[in-house]
């Protein structure tokens, strides 16, 4: 670009340098301080950033594992922190199932075919994902807590009642895929319609297999969105062992129980996998919500 | 291909059929238990897919069946629900419908005169049955058949003298699982051969009951002891007696426009509203000028060509954006603590300070806007590099040749072509922490609280997190008057959506022109 160097140059280059890494340090420091805690005995912050004494403690307590404590007595982890892995992995899976199976179809419809009505769906949709949850969550409440009086399984404190109350959140999705539908040239579905196929069998044959990127992609965010989702959860788990992680691990920082070295073995084992997938699936993502942006 | 589609001819009426079925069996059931609003949005939306899925004029209905029917159910719906129940006085002390409240009363009994009973509890199989034995004459004992506790309502259980009954039964359990079982015990009646019933009196004893109140024509209730008369009052939601006062539990009833006249007249609510609003306010609008001008002026540097090892950097500040959110904020917690955290170590080994960053109300909301501008400017930074790539780069040559400096063509040439589409982009981010629920909850919880104000709500609290602690926390579960807030709530945020979408369609128009 600029081909002239100027004298300044040098020393801007410097300072933006200098700013930088300032900046990266401190964007660094707390997940620094995280790993260094969680190696270190006791669950105070003393001591330096390096540890003087490394300790597998707080690793033992996330795992689950007993361990020897400093007056030589031998804990049992009361946290299950497995487990809330566990549960959130599955409450995620499933309702990103849910969302892909109610988003694909109504996609297809969006993005191929003509009807009436067909804009105020679109809008209502995008009116709808502006509306966080957050804002329903007396309501939320309030329909589990009779439903479970109808039907156990799908009351408070049921992983299906939190599944269903996910599953909601398609109008964004439903953007994004039909988006993408519309990348994928019409031709394709009309010549198989030429041969004699349904609506359906266009779609089942010839949309879907090429839709695969982005059906990948939609699963994934709302995976994530499952996982790290806060305020239902919250209201509607209540036992130990029905908690997911986002809900459980706040018991570890508790202003009255301040178990800062389990919390960040915790922190570490649960953030670790979730923040893989995001900066793996980072390329796929932009790129995906990209492809799906350009026409919607 | 011919076999499918007549077999096909009856398979699908016959499915609909006992799909319709198993529709109208949920309905009723959601309907019995007292939820009408959802049991008809259940039967409109079966309606729907029945006429979808026949008729032959629904092809797109079909596809679009689906999705818009669990939006119906799970935001439309719940939304709808929110702004019902904000007409309501539902809380912990309203918390049950008319018709439940009047069985409960109805349920309740007192001592009548005749022989006490000893009881204990004994395990069958995966039921339980009750022994009672006669407190004067051990002799006379009974057992009763087999019961399934955890039942949802009362239940009435036949007892039978030890000889006819003929069941060898187990120990008896333990108090303490009597005492876990409890509310179940205490909803049971026993009744023997002869009519006379017997209900949980104390911890060991049975004793026989009589209802204690007497259901009058009108809805009244006399008490058969004391020949008190309760009316329900459906203004206030209680039954009460001649002189008012209320009698627990109390029902459900509309309030009108209560709720609201408390929020934006009555003093003790109308003040910490308005603080708590104008907060909100604050908080979003720095967050998102802090974040977006870091955002803006990373996106510039990173993408200086004179700049080293950029994609090294951009790897590192991204990921803030990366790490889930539940954890960052934990991790700050922890960070801020006063005394143990690592940064009062660090300003009190460097200045000899430790800010009480969750007791002092300035500290907590300085806190709080250093942690979400660490959150949010890599998305920022992001959406800024993007723009910025767009903006052709003959601009900078012409400038470069006019011998302009960096910070000229940022004024002039990078700043003004990307604040247009980055607009709505700053109204959608400030229409999401406007709602940043979990950053609240997460790390202050809204404390330090107002001492100042007699309704719990604390310094940092924003207008969700208010609405939620009135809720589900400290302030005994007002849920109609947070309904109300939340409807309020529903209102700004709608406004802001609407500004956002007519600065969305001028920034389409202009790049149309373009």
């Amino acid at each position: 670009m600029a081909l002239v160097v100027d004298k300044s140059q040098r020393w801007r280059v410097l300072a933006a340098h200098l700013f930088l890494i300032v900046l990266c340090a401190v964007v660094v420091f707390p997940f620094l301080v995280v790993l260094s805690v969680s190696f270190r005995p006791g669950n105070f912050a003393t001591g330096s950033l390096i540890p003087s004494e490394i300790s597998f403690e707080h690793w033992r307590y996330a795992f689950g594992l007993p361990y020897q404590a400093a007056n030589g007595q031998l804990v049992e982890p009361e946290l299950p922190v497995l487990r809330w892995l566990w549960n959130s992995i599955k409450v995620a899976t499933v309702s990103g199932l849910i969302t892909l199976l109610l988003s694909t179809t109504a996609a297809y419809a969006l993005a191929r075919m003509k009807f009436r009505g067909r804009n105020q769906v679109l809008t209502g949709l995008m009116l709808m994902q502006m509306f966080p949850a957050v804002l329903a969550l007396v309501a939320i409440f309030a329909i589990f807590d009779r439903i479970g009086a109808a039907f156990p399984a799908f009351g408070i404190d049921s992983h299906w009642a939190l599944i269903l109350a996910y599953s909601g959140g398609i109008a964004m999705h439903v953007w994004t895929i039909k988006g993408y539908y519309e990348t994928i040239p019409y031709e394709m579905e009309e010549a198989a319609k030429v041969d004699g196929a349904s609506p359906w069998q266009a779609f089942r044959w010839v949309l879907l297999p090429m839709a695969l990127p982005i059906l990948a992609v939609v699963f994934l965010l709302s995976f994530i969105g499952a996982v790290i989702e806060y305020p239902v959860a919250s209201i509607l788990l209540n036992t130990q062992d029905h908690l997911t992680l986002a809900v459980g691990t706040k018991l570890f920082v508790h202003e009255h129980n301040f178990r800062w070295g389990d919390f960040a073995a915790t922190a570490i084992l649960s953030g670790l996998p979730i923040t893989a997938v995001f900066v793996l699936a980072q390329k796929w993502l932009i790129s995906g919500l990209t492809a799906g942006g350009t026409k919607g | 291909m011919q076999v499918t589609s007549s077999s096909r001819r009856w398979l699908v009426p016959a499915l609909a059929a006992v799909g319709a079925l198993a529709v109208l069996y949920l309905v009723t059931l959601v309907y019995a238990v007292g939820q009408t609003l959802l049991a008809g949005t259940l039967l409109v939306i079966a309606a729907l897919a029945l006429w979808a899925y026949t008729s032959k004029k629904t092809v797109a209905l079909r596809y679009l069946f689906p999705g818009v029917a669990a939006a119906i159910v799970f935001v439309i719906f719940p939304m709808v629900y929110t702004i019902a129940i904000g007409f309501t006085n539902y809380s912990s002390r309203n918390l049950l419908e008319y018709e439940r409240v009047q069985q409960i009363l109805q349920e309740e009994t007192f001592r009548a005169p005749g022989p006490a009973y000893k009881f204990s509890l004994h395990p069958d199989a995966h039921q339980f049955r009750i022994r009672l034995e006669d407190q004067e004459d051990d002799k006379r004992v009974f057992i009763s058949s087999a019961l399934a506790l955890r039942q949802p309502a009362s239940l009435t259980v036949d007892v039978l003298p030890e000889a006819e009954a003929k069941v060898v039964i187990g120990d008896a359990l333990p108090l303490k699982e009597v005492i876990a079982q409890q509310k179940d015990i205490k909803a049971l009646t026993l009744r023997f051969a002869d009519g006379k019933q017997v209900r949980m009196t104390s911890l060991r004893e049975f004793a026989p009951a009589q209802p204690l109140y007497k259901p009058g024509a009108d809805g009244s209730l006399t008490n058969v002891d004391t020949g008190e008369v309760l009316k329900p009052n459906f203004k206030s939601g209680f039954f009460e007696n001649a002189a008012g006062e209320h009698k627990e539990p109390g029902f459900r009833v509309g309030v009108g426009f209560d709720h609201y006249r408390r929020i934006f007249t009555d003093k003790r609510f109308q003040e910490p509203f308005a603080r708590i609003f104008i907060w909100t306010v604050v908080f979003s609008a720095l967050t998102v000028l802090f974040a977006a001008s870091l955002g803006m002026l990373l996106a510039v540097l990173l993408n200086w060509e004179g700049l080293k090892g950029r994609a090294v950097y951009r790897l590192v500040l991204f990921l803030p954006y990366a790490v889930p959110g539940f954890i960052s904020i934990l991790i700050f917690k922890g960070l801020f603590n006063a005394n143990l955290g690592e940064i009062n170590l660090i300003l009190n080994a460097l200045f000899g300070i430790k800010p009480a960053w969750f007791a002092d109300p300035f500290l907590a909301k300085t806190m709080i806007l250093i942690v979400n501008t660490w959150l949010g400017f890599p998305y920022m930074m992001v959406v800024c590099m993007g723009l910025i790539k767009s903006i052709p780069s003959d601009l900078y040559e012409a400038s470069a040749v006019a011998g302009a400096g960096p910070i000229t063509n940022f004024v002039s040439i990078t700043a003004p072509l990307i604040i247009k589409p980055l607009t709505p982009l700053l109204i959608s981010s400030f229409a999401f922490n406007f709602n940043n629920f979990v950053l609240i909850a997460l790390l202050t919880g809204g404390r330090p609280d107002f001492l100042d104000i007699s309704v719990p709500a604390g310094t940092t609290d924003i207008l969700v997190s208010y609405t939620f602690r009135m809720a589900f926390q400290d302030s005994g579960q007002q849920f109609g008057l947070a309904s109300a807030i939340s409807t309020v709530i529903f209102l700004l945020v709608a406004a802001i959506t609407l500004v956002q979408m007519r600065f969305t369609r001028l920034a389409q128009d202009d790049n149309g022109k373009r």
